[in-house]
């Protein structure tokens, strides 16, 4: 097993709704989903976030776009025009997503 | 096959992308994304210091650019610029045609505004409860400024049946407005669920602009051409549901098979239940296929029945914030923002400062991230060249904000070495605006469509 960053597999997009994050997560070769399927679960999202995400995580599965979206509860400091984040609407949590090292064979 | 393209992401989006789309290639229909949930009471503001404002006066400026192109090259448009004053952009369109002595019909979509029904709505025993929180909109019925309801599609679409030149709504979902000519075009039924869903989605491509072709777009960034010149998307729709999405030939940007996809994960939940107003899009049946260079075809879309529903975006007031910044230089750049958030807090304290929240972040040292993972190592961290400090605090009381934003410049002479304000000056108190999200019954709001014509 070796390790590699997400970032060398992947590529995301994040966006806001209240108080929730999401991040599209991408594999860069239909090759390479399975393994994010198999390493990049909830629990380790939720892990990677902990500092940020005060509630749940949630895993959705687009294997026809070899593609993962994870939706992070609690994650922006009360959200929209309440949070005083410097991007309180987790821009970037796309490329934070991206930092995460995985598994692979 | 109809040609469906947007200038406009949000409001605030390139004055020349909505010009070059019409100007650059052949298309029918322009569609234009005003509205951002914090648009609403912005506009709203405008309208209470002058009763004929209230909408996109952008709108209107690029109307008055455009419309004899529009005509000659017969591009209908539509906008949800109306904002809370759907009859004063109106007039002021109509107005804009008689001056140029072009006659046009404007279309009107509203009913999205239910302000003034809320007590009625709420006495019927429909609560109105916030779709994140479960709490009553009863307990800030007192703060609310407006609701508006996300209408769908099919107002657009009646308004181009009967003829509109350009269709001018309040708050629609954004999707709609690039859905609406689809299913006036094509003859779509509200119970034609795949279609329905596959307009959705191919709204939901372009309705951020440059979003869907290539801006903001994280593969292989470095070598998408032309940014600077970037073509808006197009999405060419057919009769049976498939599309295309690309932009116009010879402008920058990129529109690929990997491209699309980020932007079709952009703010989205579960992928399966994408809930619009006329139907549930289910993005796990997309399929896509590059189809010659920035062009990307979408097929075998499916989508399930809308529900009985409608989103309704209640904005109401909810206190005051301020962000205060300085910048801190090379050596132990981060060690001398930290000390000055702990000189800075001491004194707020002293002053018997309260807020309801008050939050340090330090830019240049992992705040975007903000998660463990993107903190410089002990090793780097007395190397940054610099860090900014960046304090934010917020209250119901805006005199405790007030106070909090003189606290920020004596820093540069009473706390840590080599500070810099950045020449900001002193932070600005905002007052907040917040959103209630909350789902109201379809069968409580009227859609309503109407037609005007400038030579009437």
């Amino acid at each position: 097993m070796a390790k590699r960053r997400l970032i060398e597999l992947a590529h995301a997009r994040s966006g806001d709704k209240g108080d929730r994050v999401n991040i599209g997560l991408i594999a860069k070769r239909p090759e390479d989903y399975p393994v994010l399927v198999r390493e990049v679960t909830a629990e380790r999202v939720k892990e990677h976030f902990a500092a940020v995400c005060k509630g749940r995580v949630e895993r959705f599965e687009l294997p026809n776009l070899d593609a993962m979206n994870f939706l992070l509860h609690e994650a922006l400091d009360g959200g929209g025009t309440m949070a005083l984040k410097a991007d309180p609407q987790g821009k970037t949590y796309s490329s934070a997503l991206l930092r995460m090292e995985i598994d692979v064979d | 096959m109809i040609r469906i393209a947007n200038g406009q992401g949000f409001w605030g989006d390139s004055l020349d992308a909505p010009v070059q789309q019409v100007r650059r290639g052949p298309i029918d229909y322009l569609t234009l994304d005003y509205l951002a949930e914090v648009t609403m009471s912005i506009l709203e503001k405008q309208r209470s210091r002058d009763p004929k404002a209230g909408y996109a006066r952008d709108f209107v400026d690029l109307i008055a650019r455009l419309l004899p192109e529009l005509r000659d090259r017969r591009v209908r448009v539509i906008a949800n610029a109306g904002g809370v004053n759907p009859m004063g952009c109106r007039d002021a369109l109509l107005e804009v045609a008689r001056s140029q002595k072009i006659p046009i019909t404007v279309g009107t979509v509203t009913g999205d505004d239910i302000t003034d029904q809320l007590d009625r709505i709420l006495s019927r025993g429909i609560e109105l409860r916030n779709m994140d929180t479960d709490a009553p909109l009863a307990s800030i019925r007192d703060r609310v400024q407006r609701a508006n309801v996300y209408l769908g599609a099919f107002p657009v679409a009646e308004a181009l049946k009967r003829g509109a030149d350009i269709v001018v709504s309040g708050r629609i979902a954004d999707a709609a407005l690039v859905m609406g000519p689809m299913i006036h075009e094509f003859g779509w039924n509200e119970t034609d669920w795949d279609k329905l869903s596959a307009g959705i989605i191919a709204g939901h491509v372009a309705e951020c602009g440059a979003q869907g072709s290539g801006g903001n777009c994280q593969v292989d960034w470095e070598t998408i051409p032309n940014l600077a010149d970037v073509g808006y998307p197009i999405i060419e729709a057919e009769r049976d549901g498939s599309f295309v999405a690309t932009k116009h030939h010879g402008t920058g940007g990129r529109v690929t098979v990997a491209s699309v996809k980020e932007q079709l994960l952009y703010e989205i939940g579960d992928p399966k239940a994408y809930i619009t107003p006329d139907v549930i899009a289910d993005f796990t049946t997309i399929h896509l296929q590059q189809d010659g260079e920035d062009r990307v075809r979408f097929r075998g879309i499916q989508g399930l029945p809308a529900t009985n529903f409608y989103k309704v975006s209640i904005s109401y007031s909810a206190g005051f914030k301020a962000m205060g910044q300085m910048a801190y230089g090379w050596p132990d750049a981060l060690k001398k923002a930290r000390a000055a958030d702990r000189i800075l807090r001491e004194r707020l304290d002293r002053l018997g400062l309260k807020f309801d929240a008050i939050r340090t972040e330090f830019l240049g040292a992992g705040a975007c991230h903000g998660i463990e993972a993107a903190i410089p190592s002990a090793e780097i961290e007395p190397h940054l060249p610099e860090v900014v400090l960046r304090v934010g605090v917020r209250s119901q009381d805006r005199k405790m904000v007030e106070r909090f934003t003189r606290e920020i410049a004596p820093l540069a002479l009473s706390g840590p070495p080599v500070a810099s304000g950045l020449g900001l000056g002193r932070p600005q108190v905002e007052e907040i605006i917040a959103f209630w999200p909350a789902l109201i019954p379809k069968s409580e709001v009227q859609p309503e469509v109407a037609i005007w014509r400038s030579d009437a």
